[in-house]
């Protein structure tokens, strides 16, 4: 019986901390682990665009797509396959708290792994981190990387 | 650093021409003595009346048009309304397509060039010529409005230009060609290069200098009288470094600012009517008995008719076009669902601003009335008088003013902002319609936007009632091309529509969370 793990990837520091701590779970559970890494490009449909920006924006979604594909997801594969460990990789757009424990749920994955985000500012205070979110709405465990 | 030597040079060159006309005397006065000579026979032929009548031929166009629509398509904008709103909710929406734009953007996008100052000043000027009898038949109009706004704004999708690199261009111009061109109906590129001269036009006009010249109006009511230039140039700049200079932070501010305006103002507006809850049964019999009697106003039920129409039409835009090159951007497989969300248009901005405004204007008591007859007075000019003589955005300001102290300082903010996004719009729509006549090069797009920025000063320097004439006629010109356009293609959205409901009805398009289950 295979586990899956989704881990929550982005680049940063704070990402690599994530995924490092997902393969050492992998090694853990051994060679039936797949890690399911998911970027995700923060959006949403109800934000306002200039005229220009809607013109433009299929253009930019595919500009974001391969940038992430290229810088985030492609070296993050990369490591995993150079230590043996079974993954792979996506970029949406959307929220990040959603998406993370929507691909959970669709994948029947055993837990979600993300670092501990550093987000500062009005909105964070007042409606709370991604993170937080995430712990407080997901339908699996999640595991938070300090 | 190419861009900001272009700014700079184009800055100084603004300055300079304004500081050179300084010297001579009058400018103002100039300006608009020149600028009514040139356009004064371009006026009179769009404003044309009807032979016999008073009527002019262009509204009876519109209104035409929009019932004509209306009726073709079942009462399409009735029997939807449910529809469209679960649409811009996104109930419909794939989510594999996150990130692209959606309906809610392209809807809010759209509204952006649509409310502003028509929704202030124009009702206004409705009002003060026509009576409260025009909110009823801007009302009216703004019901029928839905049903042309949506016939054109799926064809915008469905004909939309998508270009190798992922841009988009659509709008009247590009469905009357390809649709013509599918139909096998002569003079498509004749009729789409005609709409697009005149959409040129009514971007400098109603989208530019419309927006300059009411914007000064409200700047020296609040800050005292002074040069209209000073403002035209100052607002050119800001344009100028939005558009050509590509400081996207001030567009994007303005994009986030003006909504939250827009609340504020139908926040400001529904307290009002709380406050006077006594005179709502009122004031909607005044509105009913002006629309069929003219209460005294000039020109009876035929002026308040007129004025009704016209001002509708200039605000929210219905049968001209301009919607269709803002809804072309979104990102669906059905173009019949950004109709749907269009119609959503003309009744936020027509039905409900738009009435709210006028309402306002009739129970604050700003309308002068003779007590012994109930009929409005009227001034030498024909338009009624007002309790302190103000016309236009002026009188908006009195009427918000006269509840709550401090609200016109709010909504000088407010018309600056509106003014500012409206242009920023219409930039972007006379620019579709520039390189759509003389090709899409770099050259091209900054020629068409330093004319844009220049009129912006033409515009704040003249005076209302030239100015007001112009807009107007450019604008209305715009749906003379683009409602011709509509007629020939109308049944294409007519079998876009009836496939669409079909599916609709046998569950073959269902909510995305429903397809789920």
């Amino acid at each position: 019986m295979s586990a899956t793990i989704i881990v929550g990837v982005d680049g940063s520091e704070a990402g690599n901390r994530a995924l490092s701590y997902a393969k050492r779970l992998a090694t853990l559970i051994g060679e039936d682990c797949v890690l399911e890494l998911v970027c995700i490009v923060e959006w949403s449909p109800y934000t306002f665009q200039t005229h220009e920006e809607n013109a433009l924006r299929k253009k930019h979604r595919q500009e974001e797509l391969n940038n992430a594909n290229a810088r985030v997801i492609a070296p993050a594969l990369k490591s995993l396959e150079e230590t043996g460990i079974k993954g792979n990789g996506r970029v949406l757009h959307g929220k990040v708290a959603h998406l993370l424990n929507s691909i959970a749920v669709e994948t029947n994955a055993e837990q979600i792994v993300v670092a501990r985000s550093t987000e500062h500012g009005l909105s964070t205070r007042v409606f709370g981190s991604v993170t937080a979110h995430l712990v407080m709405s997901a339908n699996v465990p999640v595991t938070v990387v300090s | 650093m190419k861009n900001f030597t272009i700014l700079i040079t184009a800055l100084a060159s603004l300055l300079l021409m304004s500081t050179t006309a300084q010297a001579a005397e009058g400018i103002d006065a100039a300006v608009n003595e020149a600028f009514g000579a040139a356009t004064g026979w371009f006026v009179a032929l769009i404003f044309a009346p009807i032979p016999g009548t008073s009527f002019p031929w262009i509204v009876l166009w519109l209104v035409t048009g929009a019932s004509i629509f209306t009726l073709y398509f079942g009462f399409v904008q009735f029997r939807s309304i449910g529809h469209s709103i679960a649409l811009v909710k996104g109930d419909y929406s794939n989510p594999n397509d996150a990130g692209e734009v959606s309906h809610f953007q392209a809807l809010a996008t759209a509204l952006s060039g649509t409310v502003g100052l028509g929704n202030i000043a124009g009702v206004a000027v409705a009002v003060s010529i026509g009576g409260p009898g025009a909110t009823f038949w801007m009302i009216l109009a703004g019901l029928l409005g839905m049903a042309s706004k949506f016939t054109e704004c799926t064809l915008g999708v469905k004909y939309r230009n998508e270009y190798k690199d992922g841009s988009v261009s659509g709008g009247p111009m590009y469905y009357i060609s390809k649709g013509f061109a599918e139909k096998g109906i002569p003079g498509g590129k004749l009729l789409a290069g005609l709409f697009a001269v005149f959409c040129i036009l009514g971007s400098l006009g109603g989208g530019n200098m419309f927006q300059a010249n009411q914007a000064h109006a409200q700047l020296t009511q609040v800050i005292g009288n002074y040069p209209g230039w000073i403002t035209g140039v100052i607002f050119a700049a800001l344009v100028f470094s939005v558009i050509v200079g590509g400081i996207k932070s001030i567009a994007r501010v303005t994009d986030k600012v003006v909504p939250f305006m827009g609340i504020l103002y139908v926040g400001a507006a529904v307290i009002i009517l709380i406050f006077n809850a006594d005179k709502i049964g009122w004031a909607f019999g005044q509105i009913f008995t002006g629309a069929f009697t003219g209460l005294g106003v000039a020109g009876g039920l035929v002026g308040a008719l007129i004025q009704g129409f016209k001002r509708a039409a200039f605000s929210n835009e219905a049968g001209v076009g301009s919607a269709a090159i803002a809804h072309s951007a979104v990102q669906t497989s059905e173009p019949i669902t950004e109709g749907f969300v269009s119609l959503l248009e003309p009744f936020i901005d027509t039905v409900v601003i738009c009435t709210m405004t006028a309402l306002v204007i009739i129970i604050t008591g700003q309308l002068v009335s003779d007590p012994q007859t109930g009929l409005y007075i009227l001034n030498e000019s024909g338009s009624i008088m007002t309790a302190d003589g103000s016309s236009g955005v002026a009188l908006t300001s009195a009427a918000f003013g006269s509840t709550i102290s401090w609200f016109p300082f709010i909504l000088a903010i407010a018309v600056i902002l509106f003014a500012f996004s409206t242009m920023l719009s219409w930039s972007y729509y006379g620019l579709k319609a520039w390189t759509y006549l003389f090709g899409e090069s770099k050259k091209m797009e900054l020629t068409f936007k330093i004319i844009f920025c220049l009129f912006v000063i033409v515009g704040a320097a003249s005076s209302l009632g030239p100015v007001i004439d112009f807009s107007d006629a450019a604008i209305f010109a715009m749906a003379v091309a683009n409602i011709i356009g509509l007629y020939f293609l109308m049944p294409i959205v007519k079998k876009e529509l009836t496939s669409y409901l079909a599916r609709l009805k046998s569950g073959e398009i269902v909510k995305y969370k429903d397809s789920k289950k």
